[in-house]
């Protein structure tokens, strides 16, 4: 696969992401910090014979979304925080109707109107279903310009193969932040059979597309089968990053935005001699616990940075139990730790190892 | 003696038997809309939205392919399905509640786009399947179970005339308002969806049918009393005819 390389920002890279990967469709409403993205396909969609619309609100631009897709169409909409809460509806329908999607929620911080700093505040929403009812939406978290894109085109394999929305979840620190990023050139999308897909019934019975099951039974079905997809997703999907973790005594957790500063934070902490490492989660949904779980078993200490009140940390938290003691750094509201900050945790961690107390 | 059909189910209609209400108006409007997509040959075609309210299972009739959507948001479902198959007949079957209350900004919208999708609007004045609670569509002084001394302008508001807003909309290309009370105005309605599915058709922009149709269950009444109800009360508040036709006949 050939590529060039270009200057552009994270919501560029997601738009650009969204077209190599097929996305014909997409419908949206305006919100800080997630402009660049329709703007981007206001003007790229057309040109190649897709749709874009600017919709009247996110509950219509999730639903214009939940007919193009049911259509058989590549569709996406894109938002910010307060904007992806309007969509929760929608989105549980889409899951229930095993409908294949891709939100973008560029996050800031709430609860609320709340600010438009990054923010990583709606990790529950996104991971844990978000909208009513059983179900749960692939997310995945880039944490640079060429992730942005290569996610984004992922999410839509995902979504079709498992014909479940997915969601990219980042912020407005990556979305408008310009990088280098390389772009494939005469990519090939995957093509998937939607049989399944609307598109008049000739030749063939008529086909529905729902998610009410009034009858008990035939709802506990139907959720157990879409629970068996999750299943197979955890099994075959989940994705992350290991960063010098090879020998790491103290093991950081962090995604996106987190994930990107903890780098550097762990580049840092061997320069001065402190054993550190990284596990970046990808995939927020499925959570990689046990390579989680492994790493904090091999390391002494586990530090977990995140942009909101320790929503990350309950699932890694979870994930850890006893294998080592897991500390936590964050900073909310739109604010951001800078990688001193989290280096100043690191080295605390270490002292205290050092110290030779039994508890690191 | 020679035996002729002289009546037979429209093949758009599964041979299901209708799950509403004696006297209910849904039975005759799905038969129409059947009718007439038999008529025009777009059964293999069509792509249908049905609503949240009685008609939830109108899936259950319709012998085409047909989805489910959010209460309220069928016009932007229908706004979807339209842009992937430009070419297919869409339409959406809303209730007054649905189209009326929950779901004012994706038909106000989706009109304004001029959307080349037809809207089925079917006004009762009540939410059914709920039991018969008031809606934006209610009469003053009508009776409903949150109204239970009747709606009073002062509280409630005055009953909602969508269509007539719908109008003003310069996407919009057909509107009328029929009732499903008697043969004649039965027959009027038939023309009048399938004005909408041509002018969908040749892709001039949103049309929409709101049909006054009985509830006779929420309303207290027998259906023969329900049907004299549209006649003699409902017509006055919401007169039947063309209301915005920018094609002519
Ligand atoms: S409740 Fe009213 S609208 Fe619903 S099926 Fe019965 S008669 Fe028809």
């Amino acid at each position: 696969m050939k590529e060039t390389v270009k200057l552009i920002t994270g919501n560029e890279a997601i738009g650009t992401g969204a077209i190599i990967a097929g996305c014909r469709y997409y419908f949206g409403y305006p919100i800080t910090p997630q402009n660049e993205i329709p703007e981007f396909m206001s003007r790229e969609l057309p040109p190649r014979g897709g749709v874009f619309i600017q919709s009247e609100s996110e509950l219509a631009a999730i639903n214009m979304v939940m007919g193009a897709a049911a259509a058989g169409g590549r569709a996406m909409t894109s938002s910010s925080s307060p904007g992806i809460s309007l969509m929760q509806e929608g989105i549980s329908y889409m899951a229930g109707m095993e409908l294949p999607c891709v939100i973008v929620n560029v996050v800031r911080g709430g609860p609320g109107l709340g600010g438009i700093g990054p923010a990583q505040s709606d990790y529950f929403q996104s991971v844990k279903g978000g909208g009513h009812g059983d179900y749960h939406t692939i997310t995945l978290a880039p944490h640079t310009g060429q992730e942005m894109l290569e996610l984004t085109m992922l999410a839509f394999e995902l979504a079709d193969q498992y014909r479940n929305p997915a969601l990219i979840l980042t912020d407005g620190l990556l979305g408008q932040m310009s990088e280098a990023v390389e772009i494939p050139v005469n990519y090939k999308p995957r093509a998937f059979k939607k049989d399944w897909a609307m598109t008049g019934c000739k030749g063939r019975p008529p086909l529905i597309i729902k998610s009410l099951f009034l009858k008990e039974s035939d709802l506990e079905e139907n959720n157990l089968r879409i629970y068996k997809k999750y299943a197979e997703l955890k099994k075959k999907e989940t994705r992350s990053e290991a960063f010098q973790t090879r020998g790491a005594d103290i093991l950081l957790v962090a995604y996106g935005t987190s994930g990107r500063i903890c780098k550097a934070v762990v580049e840092a902490a061997r320069a001065e001699g402190i054993k550190a490492g990284l596990l970046r989660p990808i995939t927020l949904f499925p959570f990689p616990e046990t390579t989680l779980r492994k790493m904090a078993e091999r390391s002494k200490a586990v530090l977990v940075a995140e942009l909101s009140m320790g929503q990350f940390k309950e699932d890694v938290q979870r994930a850890v139990g006893d294998a080592a003691p897991v500390y936590f750094k964050n900073r909310v509201g739109g604010m951001v730790f800078s990688m001193e900050e989290i280096l100043e945790e690191v080295r605390k961690i270490a002292r205290r190892k050092t110290g030779g107390r039994k508890r690191v | 003696m020679e035996i002729k059909t002289v009546f037979s189910k429209p093949e758009s209609l599964f041979d299901t038997p209708f799950h509403y209400c004696p006297g209910c108006g849904h039975g005759i409007i799905h038969r129409l809309i059947a009718e007439l997509l038999d008529e025009m040959g777009a059964r293999e075609r069509t792509l249908s939205v049905a609503p949240v309210g009685c008609a939830v299972f109108a899936y259950h009739y319709f012998n085409f392919d047909c989805m489910e959507a959010p209460h309220g948001r069928t016009p932007a479902v229908a706004t979807g399905l339209k842009r992937v198959h430009p070419d297919h007949l869409v339409f959406s079957y809303q209730g007054d509640g649905d189209l009326a209350a929950i779901g004012t900004g994706e038909i106000i919208h989706c009109a304004n786009r001029g959307e080349n999708i037809t809207v089925i609007f079917v006004n009762n004045g009540t939410y059914g399947m709920t039991g018969g609670q008031m809606a934006p569509t209610t009469l003053l002084n009508q009776k409903t179970t949150t109204t239970p001394k009747g709606r009073s302008a002062t509280q409630e508001g005055h009953p909602l005339k969508i269509t007539e807003m719908l109008a003003l909309t310069p996407g919009s290309a057909f509107l009328a308002r029929s009732a499903v009370s008697s043969p004649q105005n039965i027959r009027i309605t038939k023309k009048y969806i399938r004005k909408a599915f041509e002018v969908q058709d040749q892709k001039l922009g949103f049309s929409l049918v709101e049909i006054l149709s009985p509830c006779p269950v929420n309303w207290g009444l027998t259906p023969v009393q329900a049907i004299r109800r549209i006649e003699e009360t409902v017509i006055k508040e919401y007169p039947l005819g063309i209301i915005k036709d920018t094609i002519g006949p």
